[in-house]
């Protein structure tokens, strides 16, 4: 077995017995992850389903070093993230992830490249801000405003920040959720792209079940729990998909 | 280059402005004017330690009736003596070219061997010729306020005698760096000459030849100060002494004494209030923009900022509010200290003054003004740090109100849901309203402040002028006299009525405590120079007894019915106990006094005058002025109409300054956290205010939600201000209370007022503002956006 072989061989993500819960003392408790036991390999992207309220949002805290788990554990590629400080998790966000969120979440005092250089500025190896909007085909709105662009060229300003670090993963929560299809559709395709170009593990949370057909790997979530996980033999490419 | 989080700053600010600028502002007068306090106190001090030791000036000071020279071999000989100067000292009238008054003057004789103790500098020409007889070296005040030149001459009358002097030479004396005419109230440097003169050719003039009257000491650094003052005080006893003073009680340095402490005072009062109001502004404006941009902070700390950076982030933000402010500070403080610097050089006299803006104190308001915002700014950035990232990413939960007592009490009263609106707001955030409150109360409390100084000033002219000195002159004489004196005065032209006046020379004590002053005798049933109680009504001077002003009484810490143990100083010896009959009430100064017959009666005598009290037919002034340069044996003249005048002159110029200065710093105040406060509420109550739009209320209705907030804090804080305002001036009346002067308190319906009126203005017009900002917003654009 090759050295690189062994490297893929680890997951970019292994969670076991991941439990959150919140509330508790007095208010009602939560029970938001019930112990999710997942393996995510490296390069993939990978969807995770479900209705409001099923944990898919809180996993995506969990691995994304955003929140911490109440019990379980949870690796990115050899690291122990439940073992981390607040420190050290934003040690690994600045490093290895790169968020995208539904309701794009730019800073609305700051410029297209300015938004993105938000993340240049901290990131070790970061592309320039001006490629990373490039990627995403915004390379003439660098200087607007977020009030000045469209709802999908927000959008994909966020995936240009959340990709010019050359982030080991992609998490992106329902990016699509505030789009029409059209617009909807161009960001999937920069995301299928940064997927293929630079082999970003990228997980997809959404409720729109037509872009499941794009994923490597579907995973349904129901009250806290993986319900199924599902592997597509063939996928569709981002411009197939139907909302 | 700039990161992108450095540039969401800068617009941060810019977006800010308005309300950046207001407590910058507020900032920049605490800055502006602890600079000023600061600097001119640094540079008062060492102006004057500079200037003592260059012109040796002296450590004690005494005087005497008429004391032998080979005394001050024994003075020399005291131990911790280090030099000792004896002096003839007198006083003059003059007869100046052009004018019409008699203006008075202080001669004091210069050492053969030139002086060694408060020596004066030569400004001008040259000091007079030892052997010269009619030669002196005048103030260079006096001689620029009468366009007087080396070389210049005028008249003087002294004891009787008409001299015709010289100028040699313009001075300044460390001695007289702000110098009172006698009986004033004011400087007047026109009418009141200080010269230097020959020391043989001023003991002629005064009849002093192998004596001297005038005593100044300097001390070995080692030296027992009290220890000296008593035995310069025994061996001057036999020849009329009256007592030796360290520098607290010499005119001049006292002066300067108070009005550096009024300016220690004054830095230590108002910057630290300013400050206070702009680490609350901070704190309340920093804590909304945290709650707005909760979202960003999440998604910073998202892409892997740290804590730190993000509270740096918004510490930073209160950095450059504060940075602006600073440099407003620094710009007005350098203006305000030119200004001071002006004004100082008009009442004191100084041959220089150090540079009152070092550096350091410029760095020293500058941390200030960034730490008192970096406070405030402390729990917003804190917030911001603590912030969880997955937990800021999501929405807030809406603030959590209850129902309570407000509710069964608005039930009761039937009030509108808007009403309860605000009602609310108020109980949601009630620590947030109070301290608004407490902000705009601090406005009101300063102008009460402001108005009580004004106030009170008046009401110590009212006392000393128009209920006790009532007399339009006094006339000082140069020697005692019997009561013919008075009858002379009558046949002055245009005199109506005369009262004389008796001045002893005595130290008063009961215990350990003493007070060297004069006891003021005159006849009962006085109708000029009268006597007040307590409660500023004119008493008869008692059969028996003696009258003490309150302050006197306070510090020999007796009370009516007490006695007082009374030593004669000067020439007459002896002592005497005396009941205490009443306390009196006077601002100015501390005084004893007794009927003219009484005191005649306990020194065995008959009454003596050393000074007349006139009242004249104005209309034949100048005569009368004429007459009295040629009287004799007058010491001095003081028309007491111009000393009111002047005084009054100074203090409204004074007061202008100030109620100037006062007036900014309190709306200043005011409309920074009126308008502070009301942008927040708009800020948070902008999605509620646009549904009510929807609703179909009216922009006035909503903006009256919006605003009442801000006037039923502004409201509240009237009572608190007035209330506040009463303490800051009974602290000052405190702060004021000397030998020299004090402040009584008044306080007035009209003060409070005024001080209402002109914050509830500013509040009104910060209001406004707001409330243009919410017509014009696009409320309903306000709704489609996510919080």
């Amino acid at each position: 077995m090759s050295v690189k072989r062994a490297i893929q061989d680890i997951p970019a993500f292994r969670t076991r017995g991941i439990t959150k819960i919140y509330g508790g003392r007095g208010t009602a408790e939560v029970r938001a992850l019930d112990g999710v036991d997942l393996d995510l390999p490296e390069g993939e992207l990978v969807v995770l389903l479900g209705p409001s309220g099923s944990g898919k949002s809180t996993l995506l805290n969990i691995i994304g070093g955003l929140d911490h788990a109440t019990s379980g554990q949870a690796w990115f590629r050899d690291q122990d993230l439940t073992a981390m400080t607040d420190r050290q998790l934003t040690r690994y966000r600045r490093d290895n992830v790169g968020f995208v969120f539904q309701f794009y979440n730019l800073v609305a005092s700051l410029t297209a490249r300015e938004n993105v250089a938000l993340v240049t500025d901290v990131a070790p190896n970061p592309m320039r801000p001006e490629e990373a909007l490039a990627l995403v085909g915004l390379q003439n709105r660098q200087g607007h405003f977020p009030a000045q662009m469209s709802g999908g060229e927000q959008q994909r300003v966020a995936i240009a920040r959340a990709i010019a670090k050359r982030p080991g993963v992609l998490l992106c929560d329902e990016p699509t959720g505030a789009l029409d299809s059209k617009t909807g559709t161009a960001v999937l395709a920069a995301l299928e792209d940064v997927n293929t170009r630079f082999g970003t593990t990228t997980l997809v949370i959404t409720h729109n079940a037509g872009i499941r057909k794009m994923a490597h790997r579907v995973i349904r979530f129901q009250d806290g729990r993986v319900v199924e996980i599902e592997e597509n033999e063939t996928r569709i490419r981002a411009h197939e998909v139907t909302w | 280059m700039l990161h992108a989080l450095d540039r969401k700053l800068l617009r941060d600010v810019w977006r800010l402005k308005a309300q950046a600028l207001a407590i910058s502002l507020v900032l920049a007068c605490g800055v502006a004017i602890f600079l000023t306090g600061m600097g001119m106190v640094r540079a008062l001090d060492a102006t004057l330690e500079d200037y003592y030791n260059r012109q040796h000036f002296a450590h004690v000071f005494a005087s005497a009736r008429r004391a032998p020279i080979s005394l001050l071999g024994d003075v020399e000989a005291i131990d911790g003596v280090q030099t000792a100067e004896a002096r003839v000292v007198g006083s003059v009238v003059l007869d100046l070219p052009g004018r019409i008054a008699p203006a008075a003057g202080r001669v004091i004789s210069l050492p053969d061997a030139g002086p060694t103790l408060n020596v004066p500098l030569l400004v001008s020409g040259q000091y007079p010729r030892k052997t010269a007889q009619n030669e002196v070296a005048v103030t260079e005040r006096f001689a620029a306020a009468n366009g007087f030149r080396p070389g210049d001459r005028f008249a003087a009358i002294a004891d009787g005698k008409r001299l015709l002097l010289t100028i040699t030479g313009t001075v300044r004396s460390p001695e007289f760096i702000y110098t009172l005419p006698p009986g004033g109230l004011m400087p007047d440097d026109a009418g009141y000459a200080i010269m230097w003169m020959p020391h043989t050719a001023t003991a002629g003039v005064f009849g002093m030849s192998g004596a001297f009257n005038d005593l100044t000491v300097k001390l070995r650094r080692d030296a027992n100060r009290q220890a000296v003052i008593d035995a310069i005080d025994r061996l001057l006893a036999p020849w009329g002494g009256v007592g030796a003073h360290k520098r607290d009680l010499q005119m001049s340095h006292a002066f300067m004494q108070a009005e550096l402490d009024q300016l220690r005072n004054m830095s230590a009062v108002l910057p630290p209030i300013l400050f206070g109001v702009t680490a609350f502004l901070v704190n309340m404006v920093l804590g909304r923009i945290v709650t707005l941009e909760r979202s960003e902070i999440g998604l910073l700390k998202a892409l892997g900022y740290r804590d730190s950076e993000i509270a740096m982030h918004y510490l930073m933000l209160a950095t450059l509010v504060a940075a602006l402010g600073v440099c407003l500070g620094w710009a007005a403080g350098a203006w305000l200290s030119s200004g001071m610097s002006h004004l100082y050089a008009k009442f004191f006299d100084f041959p220089w003054l150090v540079e009152p803006h070092a550096i350091d104190v410029y760095a020293i308001a500058g941390l200030i003004g960034l730490a008192s915002a970096g406070i405030g700014a402390l729990r917003a950035a804190w917030a911001a740090a603590a912030l969880a990232p997955a937990v800021a990413m999501s929405p807030p939960a809406p603030p959590a109100f209850r129902r309570g007592v407000l509710d069964a009490v608005s039930g009761w009263l039937r009030l509108p849901q808007t009403a309860m609106m605000v009602l609310r707001g108020l109980l949601r955030w009630p620590l947030r309203a109070a301290f608004t409150s407490l902000g705009l109360s601090l406005g009101v409390a300063i102008l009460v402040a402001s108005n009580f100084m004004l106030d009170s000033l008046d009401a110590v002219i009212e006392t000393a002028f128009f209920k006790s000195n009532r007399q339009h002159a006094t006339l000082a004489l140069a020697h005692e006299r019997s009561l013919s004196a008075v009858s002379d005065a009558r046949h002055l032209p245009g005199v109506l009525m005369v009262e004389p006046q008796f001045d002893l020379p005595v130290t008063m004590s009961v215990g350990p405590r003493e007070k060297k002053l004069a006891i003021s005798a005159r006849p009962p049933g006085g109708d000029l120079a009268r006597t007040l109680n307590v409660d500023e009504q004119p008493i008869t001077l008692p059969e028996k007894g003696v009258l003490l002003s309150a302050k006197l009484a306070e510090h020999l810490g007796v009370q009516p019915g007490d006695q007082v143990h009374v030593t004669l100083s000067g020439l007459r010896k002896g002592e005497m106990i005396l009941p205490v009959a009443a306390v009196t009430q006077q601002y100015i100064g501390i005084g004893a006094y007794m009927r003219l017959d009484t005191l005649a009666a306990h020194l065995g005598e008959a009454p003596r005058v050393t000074s007349l009290n006139l009242w004249i037919d104005t209309d034949v002034l100048p005569e009368l002025q004429a007459a009295l340069k040629t009287m004799p044996a007058l010491a001095t003249s003081v028309m007491l109409t111009d000393v009111r005048k002047s005084f009054q002159d100074t203090i409204s110029e004074n007061v202008r300054i100030n109620t100037l200065l006062f007036l900014t710093i309190s709306v200043l105040i005011t409309i920074g956290v009126a308008y502070n406060g009301a942008r927040i509420q708009l800020s948070e109550r902008a999605r509620e205010l646009a549904s009510l739009r929807i609703l179909g209320f009216t922009r006035a209705e909503v903006s009256t939600i919006l605003l009442g907030e801000t006037a039923l804090l502004a409201v509240m804080a009237q009572p608190l201000g007035w209330l506040i305002g009463a303490w800051i001036a009974w602290a000052m009346m405190a702060g004021f209370d000397s030998d020299l002067y004090r402040i009584p308190l008044v306080l007035t319906p009209q003060n409070f007022a005024s001080a209402s009126l002109v914050t509830l203005a500013a509040v009104t017009t910060a209001a406004l503002f707001v409330r243009r900002r919410l017509d014009k917003a696009d409320l309903i654009a306000v709704l489609k956006t996510r919080e």
